[in-house]
């Protein structure tokens, strides 16, 4: 096949078989990836500035401003968090509950309001940085965002608006999600509330734990809600409390943009800034500490089942072992105000240390259960789906000690605020563990929701896989030694003083931005433009569910809202 | 053992993690390579609970070896009860360091109180060797009391090497802390100058 007509056809997608389901899927798969390409080239950008002016820097001197270098800083995390990871878990999420639980999506409709919210909202945080320069950064520190001195009102406005929009489809999610679970439609036809209550909490598993101590009958043989469900709707519980406090800060600096924009400025002092720094670390933490390791997770499990073909080993410890990450989700934020003298030492020692290293305990198990279903199926074959997996792993298996390291009050007093926290920790989470944990799924996935479509290339497809593995890492831990030496990570730097580190980073993050642009090469190729388009046309099949006997969506059937 | 200062455990953090790494990511691609082979055998056994005990004395030990061998931690966990040699108490407004002493002299071995208040936004307090490493940080919290009286954001440190010590705030507030062309309008060269120890620190 020639290269036009792959790239105008691809190989043999149809986009006109897909069902309403498997399209609201990729819409949002497609936008994720639409907007991680900007958050890697965001990435760059900001990396290029800290290598700073030296010859064959081919930077325009305007990225150097300050201005601008925040504004950049501000977004990248609001583009790559919500506008691409959310995105993409949301999407993903919304075909697997219907797909696990043989049950339709609660709403299409929804669904597809969901990626148009967090799409919009994305793009409207992005321009109020790009337009207006507003700068408070994703952890808006008051009375920084209310600042009006140093940002416009207007700025403030639109970007609070796009963050709100974001936060109210990610509500929309939620709602799906829970909407699909509780419905009593399909196998969960005889089922009660509460028993899908107790198996999304996973006391079922936790029951069956004690009952096997006490030489009794397991509590449930067959638990109401498959595992990786389970580990959705537990962190779901974190993604719906993070979107409150997110949602409840924006309010708070919405009025005091707009009384500013009115000529009545309110007393910025009237907000104790301690106070309001550890409500909004308990509910961002709930993305970091919590949200994300949950549905990681549960993702292993997932991918884990679906690769070996096998049941999970240890199946109960893992749905009783989700509860407790749950509950440790909600008591760790104070590790984010180690540095802060007013923050009680109690505080400190205990949510900060004691219970955030229990992490390492939560995580580590998902890794063993994981491992140990992988290595009880042996002989595998390497596909790319195991590949990414175990890249993820990896990336885990980095950037959860580095962060029981920094929280601790030794470390955090010479780490906090480095690039030693961004790079090792966060950006190895994020772009290889969490990232690669994404593409294994997308791997497991693309057949699923393409209907069989043939892949354009393997060979760019493992290119993508090394290229992202050995960037990701590489970029993560040049950040982080220089982090060790010194540099700060909220900082702007103009004249390389933490080179030859920043270098190294770059050019490993260059490996990244490649990563990106091959599989985005390798997707279009397979799907075409005409199919790409195709995916946003209206789904001739309204089905909202995948692998079952075709059903009205819950949302329009009489007898749902009976129930 | 007990790290002197920041540059000691540094040092040792970047080795120990930079071994770990190494392991880790080795152990992972072990594993992919044996998971291909029908006749991989388990090299050992973890036994489960033993695994789990591993996880617990790897983050309870963490802080218990730090506490142990970090001297700033009971320091500042305690430093309400400690009398410092030297106190210096100054304010941060609009981006600029209000009473900053011209230079700060510090005998080897002495203990320094910083107290730093923020009339606006929050700042950071953060000391850098002049190879750019850090020495300590602090976040700089505004705020007042009922009585109008500016919180405290105070840290107790104790100099075991002699060096000269930059100032800036560690903490992003605003593009205002640069000028245009991403001049630090909030760095202080050698505000802290330590003397008196010997060359591989203490007196």
């Amino acid at each position: 096949m020639s290269f036009i007509k792959n790239l105008k056809e691809g190989t043999n997608f149809d986009h006109t078989s897909l069902n309403a389901l498997q399209k609201v899927t990729l819409r949002s798969v497609v936008m994720a990836f639409l907007f991680y390409g900007l958050v890697a080239l965001e990435g760059m950008i900001m990396r290029m500035v800290e290598v700073g002016r030296v010859p064959l820097n081919p930077l325009p001197g305007q990225f150097f401003h300050p201005e601008h270098f925040f504004s950049i800083m501000t977004v990248h995390p609001i583009v790559g968090i919500f506008g691409s990871t959310y995105q993409l878990v949301f999407g993903a999420f919304m075909f697997l509950v219907p797909y696990l639980t043989k049950k339709p999506l609660y709403s299409i409709k929804l669904a597809n309001i969901v990626w148009i919210l967090i799409t919009l909202g994305t793009a409207l945080a992005w321009i109020a940085a790009f337009v207006w320069q507003y700068a408070p950064l994703y952890t808006l520190y008051w009375p920084l965002p209310a600042d009006t001195h140093q940002f416009k009102v207007i700025g403030g406005i639109v970007f609070i608006i796009g963050v709100a929009l974001i936060m109210v489809g990610t509500l929309g999610f939620i709602y799906n999600i829970y909407a699909t679970i509780f419905a009593r439609v399909g196998i969960h036809k005889n089922k009660t509330t509460k028993e899908l209550l107790i198996s999304g909490f996973g006391i079922d598993g936790m029951l069956n734990l004690i009952n096997k101590l006490r030489g009794k009958q397991p509590y449930s043989k067959e638990p109401a809600l498959a595992l990786p469900v389970v580990a959705i709707f537990r962190g779901t519980v974190d993604t719906f409390l993070d979107a409150l406090v997110i949602l409840g800060a924006g309010i708070l600096i919405l009025i005091y943009l707009v009384f500013d924009a009115g000529g009545h400025a309110l007393d910025v002092t009237a907000i104790d800034a301690l106070l309001y720094k550890n409500f909004f670390w308990w509910g961002l933490d709930l993305v970091a500490d919590g949200l994300v390791l949950i549905y990681v997770a549960g993702s292993w499990y997932l991918l884990a089942m679906l690769i070996t073909g096998q049941k999970l080993f240890m199946e109960n410890v893992a749905r009783a072992a989700l509860m407790l990450e749950l509950l440790v989700s909600w008591m760790v934020w104070s590790h984010h105000l180690l540095g802060d003298q007013g923050q009680p030492e109690m505080m400190k020692l205990i949510s900060g240390e004691m219970v955030t290293a229990f992490e390492l305990l939560t995580q580590g198990l998902a890794l063993f259960i994981t491992l140990v279903t992988l290595w009880k199926a042996r002989p595998l074959k390497m596909t790319m789906e195991l590949k990414y997996l175990l890249g993820g792993m990896v990336g885990f298996g980095l950037a959860v000690p580095a962060a029981i390291i920094q929280a601790d009050m030794g470390m955090n007093r010479v780490l906090h605020n480095t690039q030693w926290i961004i790079g090792a920790h966060v950006h190895i989470a994020l772009i290889v563990g969490l990232y690669m944990t994404l593409y294994s799924a997308v791997y497991v996935l693309w057949p699923l929701v393409t209907n069989n479509t043939k892949l354009y290339s393997h060979k760019l497809s493992n290119a993508h896989f090394w290229l992202h593995l050995i960037g990701g890492i590489g970029m993560g831990a040049f950040m982080g030694m220089a982090g060790l030496d010194g540099m700060l990570r909220r900082h702007l730097y103009v004249d390389g003083q933490f080179n030859p580190d920043m270098v190294f980073a770059a050019i490993f993050g260059s490996m990244l931005l490649l990563a990106w642009a091959l599989f985005l090469y390798n997707i279009i190729m397979s799907v075409g433009l005409r199919g790409l388009i195709g995916i946003f046309l209206p789904a001739k099949d309204a089905t909202a569910s995948y692998g079952i006997e075709e059903e009205l969506e819950p949302a329009d059937d009489p007898a749902f809202a009976n129930n | 053992m007990t790290f002197s200062n920041s540059a000691e455990l540094l040092s040792f953090h970047w080795v120990a993690y930079s071994i770990y790494a190494a392991m880790i990511i080795s152990v992972v691609a072990w594993f992919g390579y044996n998971l291909t082979r029908k006749e991989a055998k388990s090299v050992f056994r973890i036994p489960f609970y033993w695994y789990m005990a591993f996880l617990v004395a790897g983050g309870v030990g963490h802080h218990i070896f730090t506490y142990n061998t970090i001297p700033w931690v009971s320091q500042d966990i305690d430093r309400h009860n400690i009398k410092a040699d030297a106190t210096y108490e100054f304010e941060i407004e609009n981006h600029k360091w209000i009473g900053l002493p011209e230079k700060v002299v510090v005998q080897c071995g002495q203990t320094i109180k910083f107290d730093v208040h923020s009339r606006d936004l929050v700042y950071g307090f953060g000391l850098f060797r002049q190879d750019g490493s850090m020495v300590m940080q602090m976040q700089v919290n505004p705020g007042t009391d009922v009585n109008g009286i500016l919180d405290s954001n105070d840290i107790l440190w104790t100099f075991n090497h002699n060096g000269s010590f930059d100032l800036t705030s560690t903490e992003y507030s605003g593009p205002d802390q640069y000028t245009e062309d991403g001049k630090d309008l909030m760095l202080v060269k050698n505000l802290v100058q330590v003397v008196g120890c010997n060359k591989g620190g203490e007196k």
